[in-house]
């Protein structure tokens, strides 16, 4: 683990993401446009809005980063430019650390945008703290662009990349509490609520907005932390120094 | 001492056999030509040298120690049959990046450049160079901090004839202070430029000799129909 190269690493993806101004746009400006959606669907029921748009500023992140993550991962890899940095001194850690300081960056950014929206012009009312929110998304950025790493490695092309969205992040948005409270769903789908990681990221943030239970708020963080050292840990086994 | 020593080696590909038991040396401080056809094996064997390639049996020592192994990862450069370069990042910071992952200074950027013959490009952009621009910015990454052995995979390829002239030359100098280069080409007419000469055909050493040695052993002048001798005697 080498510091320099993986500071070296975060700055080359943040140059290569700078080089692509319309990625960048999207990235920053599709979650506010899509909470400026949701605050007009739900135009007659200000508390409605409040419940989902609170937590959304800090799930987009998630999902955002899980697809530029495996987009940019699977261009590494068929690029030929991992087949050769794995042969410097590289070491896998450093990858990926610079691949998650990098995303890191993007999605405070992307979060700070997402809330001043929301909270300044939307008038998304959360009695929690606003800051904690931003945390959370941050958290969940990184845990987005640690799986996003992961499930790379099982894509052989970008159409294939691409359909891990809908496989991957779509059962745990219907599952996670935000569509409809997990008490109310089939028993099976309750307790598989629990294994997956956008679960405590929704719990994290309801609290977060609501305003109530820090303990449980910590509580999730330390398990998204958990969820994004183990899947860090898997993405690194996929970077494999010797192939067929 | 021999730069690169294989015992044995055997690559399986795809599930099928590509190197089957090879056995070869490589000399340090000269520049050594790895021919054969396309498909014959020699992009599998350098992956075997740098150690990136799973190997089913034998030995690869290269520089005294096992391939692959971490303190190789600064002593050896490898450029990879197709360029292994960010398009959508310019020249000077692919080189830069290299660079610092490799922890050679920042110098070395422009002496790397220079050599490729890349000069006054450092700040366009890699997607916007051509074919050969391209192979000649991957070639310059692995130029990075010194290394002690180059492998290169098809380096000159693509390239015209005043470029390739060049770029042989700069392997010559690099040789001269004591590199030792594996170059590899399924082109016959490079071979002059090589110190030793490999041959594979279907993943087997049909010859392992100076460009010289093998003008005599064939009892041609033309190297193109050496090897084509060689090939037919050996089928
Ligand atoms: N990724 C791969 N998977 C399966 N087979 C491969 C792969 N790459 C190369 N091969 C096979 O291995 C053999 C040698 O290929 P290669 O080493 O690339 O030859 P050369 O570099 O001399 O053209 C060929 O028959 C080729 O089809
Ligand atoms: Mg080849």
């Amino acid at each position: 683990m080498n510091a320099s190269v993986a500071l070296a690493t975060a700055e080359r993806v943040l140059r290569q993401l700078r080089r692509d101004p319309r990625t960048l746009a999207l990235v920053l400006l599709v979650p506010p446009l899509l909470l400026t959606l949701f605050r007009y669907v739900f135009d007659g029921s200000q508390l409605t809005f409040n419940r989902v748009g609170g937590p959304l500023v800090g799930i987009f992140p998630f999902t955002m980063m899980f697809v530029v993550t495996s987009i940019a991962m699977l261009r590494e890899r068929t690029s030929g430019t991992l087949e050769r940095l794995m042969t410097t001194p590289l070491g896998k850690l450093d990858l990926l650390l610079g691949y998650a300081l990098a995303f890191a960056v993007v999605a405070v950014a992307q979060a700070c945008i997402a809330c001043g929206v929301a909270f300044s012009l939307l008038g998304l009312n959360v009695n929690g703290s606003i800051a904690v929110v931003i945390g959370l998304a941050v958290i969940n950025a990184v845990l987005g662009m640690a799986t996003g790493l992961f499930t790379s490695a099982f894509a052989r092309s970008e159409f294939q990349a691409v359909q891990f969205l809908p496989a991957v992040v779509f059962p745990q948005i219907l599952l996670c509490g935000l569509i409809a409270p997990r008490a109310h769903m089939t028993h099976v789908l309750y307790v598989a609520s629990f294994v997956l990681p956008l679960t405590w990221a929704y719990d994290a943030l309801a609290h977060a907005v609501a305003g109530t239970g820090d303990a449980k708020i910590v509580r999730d963080a330390l398990i998204l932390l958990g969820v994004i050292v183990a899947a860090l840990s898997l993405g690194a086994t996929t970077l494999r120094r010797r192939t067929g | 001492m021999a730069a690169i020593a294989i015992e044995e080696l055997t690559v399986n590909r795809g599930g099928a056999p590509v190197l089957k038991g090879l056995s070869l040396s490589v000399e340090a401080g000269a520049v050594t030509g790895l021919l054969g056809p396309s498909g014959s094996g020699k992009s599998t064997l350098m992956r075997a040298i740098v150690g990136v390639q799973i190997v089913a049996g034998g030995t690869v020592t290269v520089l005294g120690v096992p391939a692959g192994a971490p303190e190789l990862r600064k002593r050896v450069g490898y450029v990879t049959q197709a360029p292994a370069v960010y398009l959508d990042l310019t020249v000077a910071e692919n080189l830069r990046y290299f660079a610092r992952v490799l922890g050679a200074p920042r110098s070395s950027v422009a002496e790397a450049l220079a050599m490729v013959d890349l000069g006054g490009f450092e700040n366009r952009l890699a997607g916007s160079l051509s074919g050969g621009q391209l192979s000649r910015v991957s070639l310059a990454t692995a130029l990075l901090g010194s290394p002690e052995l180059l492998v290169l995979d098809e380096p000159t390829v693509g390239l015209d004839p005043v470029l390739r002239r060049d770029l042989w030359a700069a392997f010559a100098a690099l040789a001269e202070r004591g590199v030792t280069l594996l170059v590899s080409s399924h082109v016959m007419d490079e071979a002059d430029h090589c110190d030793r000469l490999l041959l594979l055909r279907d993943g087997e050493l049909v010859a392992d000799d100076t460009p010289a040695g093998l003008r005599e052993r064939t009892g041609q002048t033309d190297l193109d129909d050496a090897f084509l001798a060689l090939v037919e005697v050996s089928a």
